[in-house]
């Protein structure tokens, strides 16, 4: 008895000093590296105008701890931050996640967005790893904090470009003109710049571009733009756009009795959005968007939708697959990090993503592995058209559900 | 460039600039009279636009038909705000009456967030995406219900303050407010009337604009600084002013959209604005103080 009290006792001291030099170590961040929760702060524009693709982001956040939790058992906190689609907003809301604990940063959809906090990350030594933003400069600054599962500008359009070319062949149809309308933030004008890029290598693609047409992004009204597109009688609209712009653009095409063939995204947010079906309804019809997409048919993607519904009974996953998608998979790769780093030291964690390689993934494309640039290459992209008010996969063929629709039904030459 | 091409721009440049310039009306004569600037003027437009959604969301209402009723409540909020809050702070540092109304708006755009989300809300109409067509001209029949609705409640306002007892006394007021004070006016009340029938103004403005511009709670702000942009180049006080500033400003963005760049269309009505400010600094229709 008496041994075994002294055993406790001895244990008691030993434990006493531990609490000590913990209690003594932990206000300069020493014992922070070997948390057993991984504190994310998730940044997302989820007020402002693109206030509804950060909420339908936010569905992908909100479900991956759990399931995050079954998969890899790690504990993550999401830390979550609104952007209010502003970038001195971003910077300072970084910021503030850093000095309150965040491990690593997850965000921000959008381009200008993302940099600005990219920009904090790295020179807060703090990991960063873009879910949704295309701006090739965000991994082109030799960043060692910053990493990004998403595709670039360039291999969007690049992408997006091969698409309508397979559309145009899927349908046996020959555009020769197209008007090219594009949002006028750092998303657009990169997109813009990799068509510039693109199109006169791409000979294969029977159109031209016969005008280009920048807007504002927080447009209220977009009849002059609309206006000045159908005078150019271009056969189609090649449309880089946001979501409510998107709205604004379609609508105001019905009120000028505007039928061009078709409006094709060739990578850009908006026209497979919830929102955008709720508000145009019978209007959002054919729209298309050649865009980096989920795999219906990937076990992650069933895990995902089963936790996804549970949260969002109301809810389909397929209005939110690209949003929440490339969120919980940045998440993921945060979480898949830490558990082979097992520290949350922002240099051990860096190291770790930077040897990531999760080939059970959620999104179209090969492994998740990234470069020296921090960059993950060879994401796929599909053609999704809007059809009996979905977003529908119809090419390329080895995923489509049904086949293209083009041009649109009440097509008129201008 | 067609003909038909700049006419359609032009024309839906002054639709839009005439309800633009209703909306920038009230902001008007709530400054020629009360001498107070309304810097809560886009949140109150705001509200009206959410009072539309809300009515056409439960009754089905279109917001053309329910625009007495919400400018009627629209009179007396404004009225009483005026008379229950703004009143005690005419006599005070004009500093003091600006931090009061942007506390005003700061509230209202965050009891918006609260209350409806940062979401867009529109309204559809059955006939939101029709429109006539005259010659090459198409005429968008929201745009044309819209600014049709501007003119007619311009007029009647002007009429009111042209021909009504308690108009020409408003008036008397703008005009020397201490010798309506003399002749035994009620002037507390008769801003109260003035500032309820701004707020009435930017009541009707807000419906018809909700039919041409999805409604967010952060969209106050832009529609304060245009209001702000319209009455300066109109003339501060004018009610003419407000209106021809309307119509300039719509005109002059839709023009430098199509003939410049779209993107550069608010960067033109803020040169516009210079240029007003440099070379009339009253304004185009407003008197030299």
């Amino acid at each position: 008895m008496s041994n075994q009290t002294g055993v406790h006792r001895r244990r008691f001291n030993k434990a006493l000093v531990a609490a000590g030099t913990a209690a003594a170590l932990a206000p300069f961040g020493i014992l922070r590296a070997q948390s057993a929760k991984l504190k994310v702060g998730v940044l997302l524009p989820r007020s402002g105008f693109q206030g509804l693709i950060g909420q339908s982001c936010q569905k992908g956040a909100d479900l991956a701890p759990e399931v995050i939790k079954a998969m890899l058992g790690v504990d993550i906190e999401l830390m979550n931050a609104d952007t209010e689609t502003n970038v001195d907003v971003a910077r300072t809301r970084a910021e503030r996640l850093i000095q309150e604990g965040a491990h690593v940063l997850v965000g921000a959809f959008d381009s200008g967005q993302s940099a600005a906090i990219a920009q904090v990350a790295e020179q807060r030594g703090v990991p960063h790893i873009v879910n949704i933003a295309a701006a090739p400069q965000i991994t082109e600054q030799g960043y060692k904090f910053v990493f990004r599962n998403f595709q670039t500008a360039g291999d969007i359009v690049r992408e997006g470009l091969a698409l309508i070319g397979e559309l145009f062949q899927a349908t046996n149809t020959v555009p020769r003109t197209a008007v090219f309308m594009h949002v006028n933030d750092t998303f657009g004008q990169a997109m813009a710049r990799g068509i510039g890029a693109f199109m006169p290598r791409l000979t294969q693609l029977p159109f031209r571009i016969v005008d280009t047409i920048s807007y504002d992004p927080a447009a209220k009204d977009l009849s002059v733009e609309v206006s000045k597109a159908k005078a150019s009688k271009a056969d189609f609209v090649l449309l880089v756009s946001r979501l409510n712009d998107a709205i604004l653009l379609r609508r105001e095409m019905a009120k000028q009795r505007w039928n061009p063939m078709g409006v094709v995204s060739p990578g850009s947010p908006g026209m497979y959005e919830e929102q955008f079906y709720k508000t145009l309804g019978k209007l959002s019809e054919y729209c298309i968007s050649n865009v980096p997409w989920y795999n219906p048919k990937a076990e992650l993607t069933k895990t995902v939708e089963k936790a996804f519904l549970k949260r969002n009974p109301k809810d389909q996953l397929v209005f939110h697959g690209l949003n929440a998608g490339f969120t919980f998979e940045a998440i993921l790769v945060a979480a898949d990090s830490f558990k082979r780093a097992r520290s949350t030291d922002a240099k051990t964690l860096a190291d770790a993503i930077r040897q990531t390689n999760i080939t059970s993934k959620m999104m179209l494309g090969g492994p998740i592995k990234f470069n020296e640039k921090g960059q993950v290459e060879g994401i796929g992209s599909a053609c999704v058209q809007n059809l009996k008010l979905r977003p529908t996969v119809v090419l390329p063929v080895s995923a489509a559900e049904t086949k293209p629709v083009f041009p649109m039904p009440g097509y008129k030459p201008a | 460039m067609s003909w038909d091409l700049v006419a359609n721009v032009v024309v839906a440049g002054v639709l839009t600039g005439l309800v633009y310039g209703l909306m920038a009306l009230g902001l008007s004569v709530i400054f020629g009279v009360v001498r107070v600037v309304n810097f809560a003027h886009g949140e109150m437009m705001t509200i009206a636009m959410y009072s539309a959604v809300l009515i056409f969301g439960s009754l089905k209402l279109d917001p053309f038909l329910v625009l007495l009723p919400v400018a009627a409540a629209f009179f007396v909020f404004g009225y009483v705000l005026q008379t229950g809050l703004i009143n005690p702070f005419i006599t005070r540092p004009e500093h003091t009456q600006f931090m009061l109304l942007i506390a005003l708006a700061i509230i209202m755009t965050n009891a918006l967030l609260m209350l409806f989300g940062p979401e867009a809300r529109s309204v559809q109409v059955d006939y939101q995406l029709e429109s006539f067509e005259l010659g090459g001209v198409l005429l968008d029949k929201v745009r044309l219900y819209a600014a049709s609705v501007a003119v007619v409640a311009a007029a009647s306002l002007f009429a009111f303050f042209r021909f009504t007892l308690t108009g020409k006394s408003i008036r008397a007021c703008a005009d020397n407010h201490l010798g309506a004070r003399v002749v035994g006016l009620n002037v507390k009340r008769l801003y109260g009337l003035t500032f309820g029938l701004g707020a009435a103004c930017v009541a009707v403005a807000g419906c018809a604009m909700v039919l041409l511009v999805d409604v967010t709670p952060s969209l106050g702000p832009y529609y304060t600084l245009l209001a702000f942009v319209i009455v300066i180049v109109g003339g501060l006080g004018s009610m003419t002013g407000a209106l021809l500033g309307g119509v300039l400003i719509g005109v002059s963005e839709a023009l430098a959209g199509l003939l410049i760049a779209p993107s550069a269309k608010s960067m033109f009505s803020f040169g516009l604005l210079i240029l007003v400010l440099l070379l009339r600094p009253q304004g185009l229709l407003g008197k030299r103080s």
